[in-house]
């Protein structure tokens, strides 16, 4: 049983409003923060505790604070990325639901750590529920005197305010967010200049997501070193890992970092197995962006070692047989989920949230969503295959943003570990519109299923 | 391909609309107020019901950009309607793991439900539905949303999608 430094408290009644929240030590982090630390201090604390991105990148959080720049008379601003659109990922609207507070508490410590007088939580349009929650909860702090001019007593101003997307995957790339933010279409950068040189209205500004925000308050609750001590190796601390597909206990679940996956999966205190007594055919580890793994690979390393959930387990292998930690969002597929369909599935997902501005992007998606289409329709041919692979190359490392590598992976990876059923349905064309492939040796060897009594 | 229909309908802003316009543009600094766009898009489209031409006229009017800033956020942002649409719009979730739990089943129950296809309005201009990518509750899967207020429905069944819309019809929920 792991410690929960984030979800403690979300089966709390009433723990998102202000009062409920602050008498489970709420807020303790802001008290501690800004009357007895210093920005850099915070900065340092942040550093020690290996918190990594939770967005997906897995970036030391600290790292990116600490290139920030501060020329002098320059405003610099704190966004929170909590436009979540990762498929397979839903953990920040959870978090945001149940315990928003929790976030409000982070962003006022990171805002006072990074030196921003105003700040701003990118919520994806779709979650209006999500930003009138925020909208409320920020609103009773500012009441309590945590946000607004001279916080409790100190002399720091803090403004926060909630701004919706309009619907874009794309706009949780941080500079596309940005560009949103700016009342624009949400097309990324050139990256340099980073944003922390040049981002929000061409200010110093730091991007994090919801979780890595919120995480803040634990680290600082209980200092860096105290966090670091969770979780194993470079994968320090907990994650908030949000299980879908076709698992028993589908929801959010706060794990320390280094559980093995086999414990993740099957164990009552989480997913509980595969639901309906079926048999594991693949997993989506980290989102829908991250490699596709099969059900052996996805349990045990090539080494035949556990695989862990950590940042360094879930990449061992590389892209070979390994995947990522990605945002979290963990996806199993059963027997008899059809693994051409899913990456059709994706693929258009792709196509249709590609922001536009890099052909490799936006015609190879369009590309593989049709050669795709035709091959999960019995209309496919041999060559696809390698088609696919070919031009899921020609797209990664050649557009301005990750969208692009995010489509050209979840390809490139099925074809590579799932090609006899690629394969199966060009030979069984008329055959695949009807019925799937099955699980065919994937699944070998693995841990018995419970049966059904 | 994206087209903005025009119906040619002339729009008036409320006092009580331009008063939530005028409140988002004090969260930015100074000139840059162009960051209220998003924003004040989604009241536009919560006050009619979609997003036409004159609207988008007058909100680069409102905030002293120039029309085509509007139009190239709102083809780009897939929540904001370019036609008039049903008074209930049913988003489906269609993405990866809704799909994984039957989506497609639930997308063409409601297309048999409401008798329209995807896109297009019943004729009691009640209801449109349309298939949307990844609304970030995967667990819960098959979801829909319904705006203006993005209520949510989860864990979607035939019998649960009856229920809505006949409650809908009822004028049960808002």
């Amino acid at each position: 049983m792991g410690r929960k430094l984030l979800l403690e408290h979300i089966n709390v009644p009433g723990i998102n409003t202000f009062d409920v929240y602050r008498s489970k030590g709420g807020y303790a982090s802001v008290e501690k923060a800004i009357k007895t630390m210093s920005p850099e201090a915070i900065v340092e604390e942040v550093k020690k505790s290996g918190l990594r991105g939770r967005g997906g990148a897995g970036f030391p959080t600290g790292m990116k604070w600490s290139f920030l720049a501060k020329p002098e008379g320059v405003e610099r601003y704190l966004v929170c990325n909590a436009d979540e659109s990762e498929p397979g990922t839903f953990k920040d609207r959870y978090l945001m639901t149940y315990i928003p507070h929790l976030l409000i508490e982070g962003m006022i410590v990171a805002s006072f750590a990074l030196g921003a007088k105003t700040s701003y939580i990118y919520v994806r349009g779709e979650m209006m529920p999500q930003i009138r929650i925020l909208e409320r909860a920020i609103a009773e702090a500012k009441a309590k005197g945590f946000l607004g001019k001279n916080i409790l007593g100190s002399g720091y101003d803090l403004e926060l305010y909630v701004q919706p997307g309009g619907g874009a995957y794309i706009c949780g790339e941080e500079t596309a967010l940005l560009e949103s933010l700016e009342g624009k279409r949400g097309n990324p950068r050139i990256k340099p200049p980073f944003p922390a040189i040049a981002g929000l209205y061409g200010c110093p500004t730091v991007v994090n997501n919801v979780e890595s925000i919120a995480a803040v308050v634990p680290i600082i609750n209980e200092g860096g070193d105290e966090y670091a001590k969770l979780g194993i190796g470079r994968s320090t601390g907990t994650k908030l890992i949000s299980a879908g597909g076709n698992v028993k206990k589908p929801g959010v679940y706060e794990i320390d970092l280094g559980l093995p996956v086999e414990e993740f999966l099957y164990s009552d205190e989480y997913c509980g197995g595969i639901a309906n007594g079926k048999r594991l055919k693949a997993v989506v580890a980290g989102g829908s962006s991250v490699p596709i793994l099969p059900a052996n690979l996805f349990l045990k390393t090539i080494n035949n070692e556990p695989r862990l959930m950590s940042y360094e387990s879930l990449s061992d292998g590389g892209f070979v047989s390994g995947t990522m930690m990605g945002s979290g969002g963990f996806i199993a597929y059963d027997e008899d989920q059809c693994i051409v369909r899913n990456t059709w599935n994706f693929t258009r997902f792709y196509h249709h949230e590609s922001c536009g501005q890099c052909s490799p992007c936006r015609e190879g998606t369009g590309w593989m969503e049709k050669v795709l289409h035709r091959l999960e329709h019995g209309h496919g041919k041999m060559s696809d295959m390698d088609l696919l692979v070919d031009v899921s190359k020609k797209i990664e490392g050649n557009t301005i943003c990750p969208l692009g590598d995010a489509a050209a992976w979840p390809v490139a990876s099925a074809i590579r570990h799932f090609r006899d059923e690629f394969e199966w349905h060009v030979t069984h064309g008329a055959e695949a519109v009807t019925r799937n492939f099955g699980i065919a040796h994937y699944a070998d060897p693995l841990p018995k299923p419970e049966v059904l009594a | 391909m994206l087209r903005v229909e025009d119906t040619q309908v002339s729009v008036e802003f409320s006092p009580e609309l331009l008063d939530k316009f005028a409140d988002v543009v004090t969260r930015y600094p100074a000139g840059k107020q162009k960051s209220a766009l998003l924003p004040i898009l989604h009241y536009v489209q919560a006050e009619f019901g979609w997003v036409s031409p004159q609207a988008m006229d007058k909100v680069a009017a409102y905030l002293d950009i120039l029309p085509i800033e509007v139009y190239e956020v709102a083809t780009f942002y897939t929540m904001y309607l370019l036609k008039p649409s049903g008074k209930y719009v049913l988003e489906v979730c269609r993405t990866g793991p809704c799909g994984v739990v039957g989506a497609d089943k639930i997308m063409d129950h409601i297309e048999q439900t409401l008798g329209v296809p995807e896109g297009e309005v019943t004729t009691d201009g009640l209801f449109s539905w349309r298939g949307v990518e990844c609304l970030a509750a995967c667990g819960y899967g098959p979801v829909l949303q319904i705006g203006p207020e993005y209520t949510f429905y989860e864990n979607l069944t035939n019998a649960s999608v009856d229920k809505l819309i006949g409650d809908l019809k009822a004028g049960k929920k808002e």
